[in-house]
């Protein structure tokens, strides 16, 4: 059984998260640029060039990139053979992600649902971190991390489905979710679909999906032509950057697929924001 | 499309020239709030009690800044989503308030407030923070520091670039961007 110290598992963990705030991911970096350069909209492309100048300035002088600087959300592949000496993983995850937070003056965002007080002093400096675990084979630990903001977040939505509504049915609940966000997700958007598998496999799908990067093909030929034509209906709708109006609204879509109850057809949209701020590490 | 340089306060004059899609930069002193200080300014002007500032010609930027580093005035600063503000927007601008700095969506009743009053909602750029943050001079918390980034503060601001969303007439920027370049079946 191969071990890793916990205190090695904080160091990388927390170096990630807080370069991850200050540095637009090349991926992110460059489907902006090539928006910026297919944009027919003039105020679009005034939007497309402060949000470049806002990543140059954001990685040259070390600050963070946007004030929500998110809730800490991670998928985290734990392989079969190796295990953390001198401590739980998830602890040491969020103790990664307080010290990052705290010592990167970065927001702490995390609150109760009902009263909406920050529990920055009682849980922990944007704790808990969001952590989804799985096994699998190996002896590596791999971590894959983004800072998730609240406003595209807010307008993500999951529904089931009649299956007959089938691919179109999901083309169209895409297109009207993304219509209803219009300029509020901060576009130019990535937008993540979760399809199949039962209501919360749909919308962690969808979530997943956001953290491939932008721009790489999907390994399945059907879904990345699924993906292309989504694409290109959603810019159909003219929202454009900062919903000013534009030509480029949508920087990628990306899908995830799971076998489903032969009575149900769920679908999950998760919306990221421009400033897609992801990482991933092995360990 | 034109493009202005105003210092607050601003006036009836001031606002009644912008139009939907002009590009302002803002000079002078501007306040932050979001939902819960909002929520406390409209408390206060329903008890009848005075507000921690002068709402006459006042500009208000939704924000909730990320901690300054040693020395800084303020952290990245970038607009949070308007609708939230939704509900107490109204109130403040039949109480003076000349100018909300947001991003995203603005509801029918403060477009309505804005025609009436004569008031104006400015779109920065959402997700540009630390570049909006280059344009703040100075930041002062002056109420309600218990709640932290959504405390209110007085910002020194000197060419605060912001675009017309919501003019004085009732255009919507956000309308008319996507009408021009929406393509229907």
């Amino acid at each position: 059984m191969r071990e890793i110290a916990y205190e090695d598992l904080v160091k990388s963990v927390k170096a990630m998260v807080m370069h991850t705030a200050s540095h637009l991911p090349e991926d992110a970096l460059k489907a902006i640029e090539k928006a910026y350069e297919e944009e027919q909209s003039e105020v679009a492309k005034s939007v497309l060039k402060q949000i470049l100048d806002n990543a140059h300035l954001a990685s040259e002088e070390d600050r963070p990139l946007c004030q929500d600087t998110g809730l800490a959300v991670y998928f985290v592949n734990v392989g079969e053979e190796v295990k953390v000496v001198g401590g739980h993983i998830r602890d040491a995850i969020n103790e990664a992600t307080e010290q990052a937070y705290k010592e990167g003056y970065l927001r702490a965002s995390t609150c109760d649902c009902f009263d909406r007080h920050n529990l920055k002093d009682e849980i922990g400096y944007n704790l808990p971190a969001i952590i989804h675990f799985d096994l699998v084979p190996g002896d590596k630990i791999e971590i894959e991390y983004a800072a998730k903001g609240g406003g595209s977040e807010n307008v993500s939505r999951a529904t089931v489905l009649a299956p007959a509504q089938g691919k179109e049915g999901i083309k169209a609940f895409v297109k009207q979710v993304i219509s209803d966000a219009g300029p509020n997700p901060c576009p130019p958007i990535i937008v993540g679909v979760g399809i199949g598998g039962t209501f919360e496999v749909a919308a962690k799908s969808s979530k997943h999906a956001l953290f491939r990067e932008a721009g790489t093909p999907n390994p399945d030929p059907d879904l990345n032509a699924f993906e292309q034509e989504l694409k290109e209906e959603l810019n159909k709708l003219g929202i454009g950057a900062m919903g000013m109006g534009g030509t480029q609204t949508v920087l990628a879509v990306h899908v995830e697929k799971n076998p489903c109850h032969i009575a149900s057809l769920p679908v999950s949209v998760n919306v990221q924001c421009h400033s897609s701020r992801h990482s991933h590490i092995t360990l | 499309m034109a493009e202005y340089h105003l210092t607050t306060p601003l006036s009836d004059e001031d606002v009644s020239k912008l139009k939907a899609g002009d590009i302002v930069y803002l000079s002078g002193t501007i306040y932050t709030a979001r939902d819960a200080a909002h929520k406390r300014l409209v408390d206060l002007i329903e008890a009848g009690k005075e507000l921690p500032f002068d709402l006459k010609g006042s500009v208000i930027y939704f924000v909730g800044p990320t901690p300054p580093k040693p020395g800084e005035p303020i952290g990245s600063a970038g607009p949070t989503t308007s609708y939230r503000m939704d509900s107490y927007s109204p109130i403040l601008i039949e109480h003076g308030q000349k100018g909300m700095i947001g991003k995203g969506k603005r509801n029918q009743a403060v477009k309505d407030a804005c025609i009436k009053h004569k008031a104006v909602y400015f779109g920065a750029t959402g997700g540009a923070g630390a570049l909006i943050a280059k344009a703040i001079k100075s930041a002062e918390v002056i109420a309600y520091p218990e709640l932290g980034p959504e405390a209110i503060r007085k910002l020194e601001v000197e060419n605060f670039p912001v675009t017309v969303i919501n003019d004085t007439y009732g255009n919507d920027l956000y309308e008319m961007g996507r009408a021009k370049y929406e393509v229907k079946d």
